[in-house]
C-alpha cells in the first residue's frame, strides 16, 4: 500500500555527514546483524557436535581455514563492540548520560576498547595462554 | 486526537479501521532490553571459554564433555534462548525500517520468526542430546 501522509522519515545516511554518534549507530546495527547470521554457525556448531566426529570435522575444516578463523575474529570483535555499546544503550534507556560530551566520551571508549579487547583475547590465544 | 487532519502522522487505512494501536507496541521493545540484559554475563562466559574448545583447538572428545557439563549446558541454553529471542526481535527491526513493499515486508517477518525458531530448536536439542547423551559423566569444571 503506498503511504500518502507525510509521516516523518528516518535520516538519510548519504547526505548527512558522518559523525562519531551516527556512525557507532549503524555499527550497532550491522554488528547485530553479522552476529544474527552467527547464531546460524553456532547451530551449525552445536548440530555437528550432536552428529558425531565425523559431522565435526566439516565444521572444523572449514573454521579451523583463514577465512574460518577470520570470521571467527570478526564474530568477537562485533560481540564485543555489541555489548559494549549495549551497555552504553541500556544507560540511555536510563536517561544516563544524554548529551553530546558523554556521547563521544563513551563513544570512543567502545570503538577503541572494542579493538583492545578482541585483540587482546586474539593475541593470548596465539600465545597459548589458553593451553 | 482527531484523525482527519492534514498533519496526522496516521496512515489512511489505520484511519479508516480505526481500531488505534494493538497497545503491545513496546513489548519487544522491552524484552530486546530484558534479553540483553541477560546476555551480558552470558556473553562475557562465551567470550572466556570459546577459545579452549573453537577450531583451531581439535580434540573432540574434551569437546562434548565441555559441553555435556550442566553447567555449560545451562549457559547454552539461556544464551540460546535469550540471544535467538534478541536476534530475532533485531533483524525484525531492520527489515521494518529497510523493506517497505507491504508483501515482501509480510513474508520476510515471517520468514525471520520461522528461521530463528528453527534455528533456536535445532541448537536447543543439540545441547540437550550432548548433554544426556553424557549423562553422569562430565565432572564439573
Amino acid at each position: 500500500m503506498k503511504n500518502t501522509t507525510n509521516r516523518p522519515l528516518s535520516p538519510h545516511l548519504q547526505v548527512y555527514r558522518p559523525q562519531l554518534t551516527s556512525m557507532t549507530s549503524i555499527m550497532h546495527r550491522i554488528t547485530g546483524f553479522g552476529l544474527a547470521l552467527g547464531a546460524v554457525a553456532a547451530t551449525w556448531w552445536l548440530g555437528s557436535v550432536m552428529l558425531g566426529a565425523g559431522a565435526y570435522e566439516t565444521f572444523y575444516t572449514f573454521f579451523a581455514s583463514k577465512t574460518g578463523q577470520l570470521l571467527l575474529f570478526g564474530w568477537l570483535w562485533a560481540l564485543v563492540y555489541h555489548l559494549l555499546n549495549g551497555v552504553r544503550h541500556l544507560f540511555w534507556d536510563m536517561a544516563i548520560g544524554v548529551n553530546i560530551k558523554s556521547a563521544y566520551a563513551t563513544g570512543w571508549l567502545i570503538v577503541f576498547g572494542s579493538m583492545a579487547i578482541s585483540a587482546a583475547l586474539w593475541i593470548f590465544r596465539l600465545q597459548g595462554y589458553y593451553g | 486526537m482527531s484523525g482527519n487532519n492534514d498533519t496526522s502522522i496516521r496512515t489512511p487505512l489505520g484511519r479508516a479501521r480505526g481500531s488505534g494501536s494493538a497497545r503491545d507496541g513496546v513489548g519487544h521493545w522491552w524484552w530486546q532490553r530484558v534479553s540483553a540484559v541477560a546476555l551480558l554475563p552470558l556473553c562475557i562466559y562465551f567470550i572466556w571459554n570459546a577459545p579452549f574448545f573453537l577450531p583451531p583447538v581439535h580434540d573432540y572428545p574434551n569437546l562434548i564433555v565441555t559441553l555435556a557439563n550442566p553447567i555449560m549446558s545451562l549457559a547454552l541454553i539461556f544464551g540460546i534462548l535469550a540471544g535467538f529471542y534478541h536476534a530475532a526481535v533485531g533483524v525484525q527491526v531492520i527489515i521494518e525500517d529497510y523493506v517497505h513493499g507491504e508483501n515482501l515486508k509480510i513474508v520476510m517477518l515471517l520468514l525471520n520468526k520461522i528461521a530463528f525458531a528453527a534455528l533456536g530448536i535445532t541448537a536447543l536439542y543439540a545441547v540437550i542430546y550432548i548433554s544426556f547423551a553424557l549423562f553422569g559423566q562430565t565432572p564439573l569444571m
